[in-house]
């Protein structure tokens, strides 16, 4: 039982990595209907800026996050601006392909702006844990789970009640439409890259801590783990990012843990989300919380 | 939305077509006078770069362009022409190197049984994802064929029976025969080959052979139907075309293809070792931007932009030395593969780098790639000549 809880703990929090990777996608799939495949690319250049700010340079923890995510909503909107907002109007398609070009690009400035390997992020929680009973939670678990939470709400009111999410979901469903009714489809895509890329830097150091602080280039492949999340969850849910992630962690977790699954062979963990997804895809193409379509011709 | 997933990658029906050329003259082989003159040049081209290029250097790269261009006319195939768009390619490519490394290689299976097993195994495995097409479309699809590289990943580092685990496998061993005529060690018009020449001609003759098969199925029933099924495959079910069918058919052939080219290329870097997922989506973005900056829906699009972007690595990687640039401010070089320089990139980082902006440029300023640019001139041409 004591193994049981602390896979289940351990698999929420991994869950919760996913979830904060995977409410960027959701953010942009809102409001432009695309995938955005530099999300990963985001993930690894805010944790290596929050580095940046607040090992390297020093600043308090807290102040150099902040100021991050500040500049990465910058760069998000700077992105959009540049080669997204030309866009506008035309297949979402295109602008899947653009991001991955931005994905190649921006993991490729990362390797080659922090050059020396071994970076440690430090962050105020270090690698502290707390004894409950049989079951230790790690800090670093409690603050992602915590993020993740806080985020997951916040987004709901977002777009429930804020004029601007109204907004953008009314420009993924229709971009025409959505002008005709007076909403700037071009200032809902700004603002979802803006908030894409501020959610990322939060991904990125919760990411980070959880593996002990070591920064490497190649972090941002956790969003390739993130996608079955989302799609699992709903691609249009919030909620439904949260309990994919949170799903997909528990499986990855307790297929570790309980599952001999040595036949299957090493790191088969890696696999599992893909496997997850097609399964549950095959049931529900909509995913766990999405929205049915009805197709017409 | 009119036109589906791809409408801005296409030509626009009326301007597919010059105004004076009949329905009948479109649907040839080679539907134009230019289109035979530039096939005939492409020939004559293949036939005489091995006896006149000495620099072993550009026989390799071309013939890998080769390669490359064999699965990249898969892909187009699968993508320009049947409108479903996979991220999947790359993992092919591994299934035909490990093939042609364990039959090949290690059993010694001649060229053309190698060949077939690689193409055979591609197909079905094409097969079995294809169904995977019906249930999910457009950006969902794209996700999910993500799923191929992670398998087949996962399978190549750990059936080391077949694939010899981290150690990778050789495929030096693999026969380049076919009946009395030896790729592996050839003479052509009084020349001695080596191997790299040899197997230059044996990926260009199956790019030839791809060419001709794409082509011919494109301008067929099966080929109007997967074009109608990109277009818009509801409304292509509902007159009776079946999806399943098409769908299925283009996977399959496409995969084939990519995987005749992976086993072509492993033979080509004489091993193959199991890759990071990441470096695998990175080649399948290589091939989704190869035909795209070739421009789709066309045929020889895919050639003409594996040809330009299949050696893009290696070329970087060899003309670095010409980019000596000193990044201002920094005191770094641009591009360099002398780690103890401290460069901004090393040459595959840089090539990465050129990809991924090549792709972004040529999605928002020429989406309908070098294809598109030829149809604007040749259109500008022929308006003028009939005035």
């Amino acid at each position: 039982m004591d193994k049981f809880l602390q896979l289940l703990l351990s698999g929420v929090a991994l869950g919760g990595i996913y979830a904060l990777v995977a409410l960027g996608f959701v953010v942009i799939y809102k409001s432009s209907g695309a995938f955005n495949f530099a999300q990963g690319g985001f993930v690894t250049l805010g944790a290596y800026m929050v580095y940046q700010f607040g090992t390297d340079w020093g600043l308090p923890f807290w102040l150099a996050l902040v100021l991050v995510m500040i500049a990465m909503a910058a760069v998000g909107m700077f992105l959009e601006r540049l080669v997204i907002r030309p866009m506008v109007g035309k297949p979402t398609f295109t602008v899947v392909l653009i991001t991955l070009g931005l994905l190649l690009v921006i993991e490729q400035v990362v390797r080659a702006v922090w050059t020396q390997p071994g970076l440690v992020l430090s962050v105020p929680w270090g690698n502290g844990r707390s004894q409950l009973g049989e079951v230790t939670l790690r800090h670093a678990d409690l603050w992602t789970m915590v993020s993740a939470a806080v985020l997951l709400a916040a987004f709901f009111l977002f777009f429930r009640y804020s004029r601007t999410g109204l907004g953008m979901r009314a420009t993924a469903l229709d971009q025409e439409a959505a002008a005709a009714q007076g909403i700037s489809v071009g200032r809902s895509f700004a603002v979802s890259w803006a908030v894409a890329a501020a959610v990322a830097v939060v991904a990125g150091v919760m990411l980070v801590s959880r593996g002990g602080g070591a920064l490497s280039p190649a972090i941002g492949f956790v969003a390739l783990a993130a996608f079955p999340a989302m799609i699992l969850g709903g691609l249009d849910s919030a909620g439904g990012a949260v309990l994919g992630g949170v799903l997909i962690g528990l499986a990855e977790v307790m297929s570790q843990g309980y599952l001999d699954v040595s036949w299957l062979g090493s790191n088969v963990e890696v696999v599992v989300p893909y496997v997850l997804m097609v399964v549950v895809l095959l049931w529900r193409p909509e995913g766990l919380l999405g929205t049915r379509r009805v197709e017409r011709v | 939305m009119s036109g589906g997933l791809l409408r801005r990658f296409l030509p626009s029906a009326d301007s597919a077509r010059p105004a004076r050329t009949s329905a009948a003259a479109v649907n040839r082989l080679l539907p134009s006078g230019g289109a035979k003159i530039m096939a005939a040049l492409g020939v004559a081209g293949v036939v005489i770069c091995p006896l006149v290029l000495e620099d072993p250097f550009w026989i390799t790269v071309l013939g890998n362009a080769g390669t490359f261009a064999v699965a990249a006319l898969g892909l187009s195939l699968l993508t320009g022409f049947c409108g479903q768009v996979s991220l999947g390619h790359a993992a092919f490519l591994t299934v035909g190197g490990y093939l042609v490394a364990f039959f090949g290689a290690g059993w010694g299976w001649p060229l053309p049984a190698w060949l077939a097993m690689a193409a055979a195994t591609g197909a079905v495995i094409g097969a079995l994802v294809g169904p995977f097409a019906l249930r999910f479309k457009g950006n969902y699809l794209v996700v999910v064929t993500l799923a191929l590289i992670f398998v087949v990943t996962h399978v190549a580092r750990n059936w080391e029976g077949f694939t010899g685990g981290f150690d990778g496998i050789s495929t030096n061993k693999a026969p380049l025969a076919l009946g009395g005529l030896d790729f592996g060690d050839m003479s052509a018009f009084g020349h001695r080959l080596d191997r790299q020449q040899g197997l230059f001609y044996l990926s260009w003759i199956l790019v030839g052979i791809s060419a001709l098969v794409v082509r011919n199925l494109v301008r067929s029933r099966p080929g109007r139907a997967m074009q109608a099924i990109r277009d818009r495959d509801l409304a292509a079910e509902v007159i009776g075309v079946s999806n399943a069918r098409y769908k299925i058919a283009a996977f399959a052939i496409s995969s084939a293809m990519a995987s005749v080219a992976g086993a072509l290329y492993a033979v080509g870097l004489r091993f193959i070792t199991p890759n990071e997922p990441l470096a695998e989506l990175f080649l399948s973005i290589r091939f989704v931007a190869i035909i795209i900056v070739g421009g789709m829906g066309t045929v020889y699009g895919a050639v003409v932009g594996a040809l330009l972007l299949g050696p893009l690595p290696e070329l970087v990687k060899e003309f670095v030395s010409y980019l000596d640039v000193t990044v201002p401010g920094l005191g770094r070089p641009l591009v360099s593969d002398t780690v103890a320089a401290e460069p901004l990139f090393s040459t595959s980082s840089f090539s990465e780098v050129l990809f991924g902006l090549l792709l972004v440029l040529a999605l928002l300023f020429q989406p309908q790639g070098i294809a598109g640019v030829v149809r604007s001139l040749r259109i500008r041409w022929t308006t003028r000549a009939s005035r």
